[in-house]
């Protein structure tokens, strides 16, 4: 098969990750097991959710920045419901997918009909979603609805781990995000809006309305995150996801996406999200690795995978 | 014809929402312009609006520079946490003395200025993605040069500068004068601010018109990191301490916000600088009012994204079309 230039960055992506991998399991002994892997799919699962809604983004040259608050509002919107008007769990998900989706739809709205910078509009959005979840309220509340706990105990076992539920959302969000963008119209709409958005529209593709619906679906996907995150932790708290936003973008860029729009792949953001979730076991393993050497490290990555793709990009167009 | 120049004026909007609400304070909190003098320094809610919102000054001026040349500057919150975090342990651990932190707060200014800089005018990234990168490098630099525990400030010079007074005004407010005087006055009186703005306007043909485009993108960030410096000297300075996961942390976002809601574009060209001051102290006069009104502090994010909203639908070409339809034709 011939490696086209486009993939590229997706392949330094993938041999960067094996590497790391083959690292860590020659110096970790316990290292290289399902369940690490496992591991790897479970805790960063509500990242993983948000960068996938960021990718579809991304791809059309916008950002969105109100990810990690809208996570926050959705936890503490989906305990309260639960926990203080008794709703059900269902109905309290439910809800709180719709208000994400409705609130990324109002953000590109305002982007499409006012042509507003969509920096701005989804700040806005952050603070909005940010102080929103603080009216809800303002301190943590732990879910503790039976439903709720049976729930989080589906898992597929997997030999001698087991593949839990939000490990299994992540999975099959990635993969329907993967059809959605690879092999529909609207996915092909994203990439031309991203590719240039006046020959998008003057090609006849419904630009407004692919725009609107990208910014719904990363705001479902950031409500999605939020589900994922209360299942995890078992309670809502509006202080959650601060600066998840920028995890999610540098997982996507990592992932071999380009911001400036039209060039990326679903599997790249796959690929994204684990190299993160690696950096982020690695205190785990080495000691004094902290807190402050996972930055320093996901900021390295960053520059790095950055200056490749421009290389790449310049390289390109000197063809 | 003379009304609608005033409503085109960028300057008109964020002047009319702060004269808008500090006449709401006047009518229905009297005890706002209160200033009293207490040892000859002057004390009052209004100058505690002006020393909250210091900071934000400080930052948005260097801020207005970058996003007049198209740009934005992502990274000032970690810069702070860096500057102070080592300004406070090299005061803590070394004792030195206060031109020797200065010039330490200067010189980290400097590199991480110079990093985003060169990223975004030599590599030619997109400036998002530059000080992306360095506000993530730049907070884990903070953490691990104190190991992630908050640092005391021991330095009498330094603490002078976020809390001492001078002719009974606070040193901070004067530190925000001084700087956004030289700049004011560097940017109109000489051919810099012309640079920076047809950078801004159109890279492409300010080059071929002979404007060092790479120079002066390279500039603003090293100056817009400066003025992060300063932010943290004062900021640690009024604290006496500093907790490197938190100093800093959003303030990038409310500088954009000063600077936007002040009436410069995102996308670069013609700026304001007292607009940008406007636009801080506009934020923290609504921030303060609703405050002193009941609204629990946490929700204070809620009015800040009303006046971006607002803001935003205001410079709205498309929302004016349809506000002033048969005006905007004639």
């Amino acid at each position: 098969m011939k490696i086209r230039r486009e993939n590229l960055p997706m392949l330094v992506t993938a041999f960067v990750l094996v590497a790391l991998f083959g690292v860590f399991s020659i110096f970790f002994t316990n290292f290289l097991s399902i369940r690490v892997i496992v591991n790897l799919f479970m805790n960063n699962a509500h990242v993983g959710v948000i960068a996938v809604g960021m990718t579809f983004v991304i791809l059309s040259g916008g950002i969105d920045l109100s990810v990690g608050s809208v996570l926050a509002f959705t936890t503490i919107f989906i305990a309260t419901l639960v926990e203080k008007h008794h709703f059900h769990p269902i109905a309290a998900m439910v809800s709180a997918l719709l208000f994400g989706t409705i609130f990324g739809a109002g953000m590109g709205a305002m982007i499409q009909v006012y042509k507003l910078p969509p920096f701005l509009v989804t700040l806005a959005g952050m603070f909005l979603a940010r102080g929103l979840a603080f009216v809800v309220s303002a301190n943590e509340l732990a879910i503790r609805h039976p439903f709720y706990e049976t729930i989080s105990d589906i898992a597929i076992p997997l030999g001698k781990a087991r593949l839990g539920i939000t490990a299994c959302i992540f999975l099959v969000t990635l993969l329907l995000a993967a059809v959605i963008a690879h092999r529909t119209k609207f996915g092909r709409n994203v990439y031309a809006i991203g590719g240039s958005e006046n020959s998008a529209f003057m090609m006849g593709l419904p630009v407004a309305w692919t725009k609107i619906a990208i910014y719904a679906l990363s705001g479902f996907c950031a409500a999605l995150g939020g589900v994922v995150f209360t299942l995890q932790t078992g309670s809502g708290n509006p202080l959650n996801g601060q600066g998840m936003e920028l995890d999610a973008i540098a997982a996507v860029v990592i992932g071999g996406t380009l911001l400036t729009g039209g060039v990326g792949y679903m599997e790249g953001t796959l690929l994204g999200i684990l190299i993160y979730g690696t950096i982020l076991t690695a205190p785990n393993y080495l000691s004094g690795f902290d807190s402050s050497w996972q930055r320093i490290a996901i900021g390295a990555l960053l520059l790095i995978f950055i200056l490749l793709q421009r290389f790449l990009s310049r390289a390109a167009a000197q063809r | 014809m003379n009304r609608a120049r005033l409503l085109q004026s960028r300057l008109f909007w964020p002047i009319a929402g702060l004269a808008l609400l500090l006449l709401f304070n006047l009518i229905f909190d009297h005890s706002f312009f209160e200033v009293t003098r207490r040892e000859g320094n002057l004390y009052g809610p209004m100058l505690t609006v002006l020393r909250l919102a210091v900071r934000v000054m400080l930052l948005s001026i260097g801020m207005t520079l970058v996003i007049a040349t198209g740009g934005v500057d992502l990274s000032v919150g970690s810069v702070m946490a860096v500057v102070g975090a080592l300004v406070a342990t090299l005061s803590t651990n070394q004792h030195l003395p206060f031109p020797a932190l200065i010039a330490v707060a200067l010189g980290i200014a400097l590199i991480a200025g110079s990093f985003n800089g060169a990223l975004i005018s030599f590599a030619g990234l997109q400036p998002i993605i530059a000080t992306l990168i360095m506000m993530v490098l730049g907070r884990g630099v903070a953490l691990s040069i104190t190991g992630g525990l908050p640092v005391k400030l021991e330095n009498s010079g330094v603490l002078e500068m976020g809390r001492g007074f001078v002719l009974g005004i606070p040193v901070p407010i004067l530190i925000v004068a001084l700087i956004f005087a030289a700049t004011a006055l560097a940017c109109r009186k000489t051919a810099v601010g012309l640079f920076i703005e047809a950078v801004g306007d159109n890279e492409t043909a300010s080059r071929f018109a002979g404007v060092h485009t790479h120079g002066v993108k390279f500039s603003v960030y090293i100056f817009c990191a400066i003025c992060a410096a300063l932010a943290a000297l004062v900021s640690i300075g009024d604290v006496g301490r500093v907790e490197p996961d938190r100093l800093g942390q959003m303030l990038e976002l409310d500088a954009i916000t000063a600077v936007v809601v002040g009436g410069t574009a995102l996308t670069g060209g013609r700026f304001t600088l007292i607009g940008s001051l406007i636009g801080a102290v506009l934020v923290q006069t609504l921030t303060t009012t609703l405050i002193r009104r009941g609204m629990p502090s946490d929700v204070a994010p809620v009015p800040k994204a009303l006046v971006i909203v607002i803001v935003c639908l205001l410079q709205s070409p498309k929302l004016r079309a349809q506000l002033l339809p048969k005006r905007a034709a004639a």
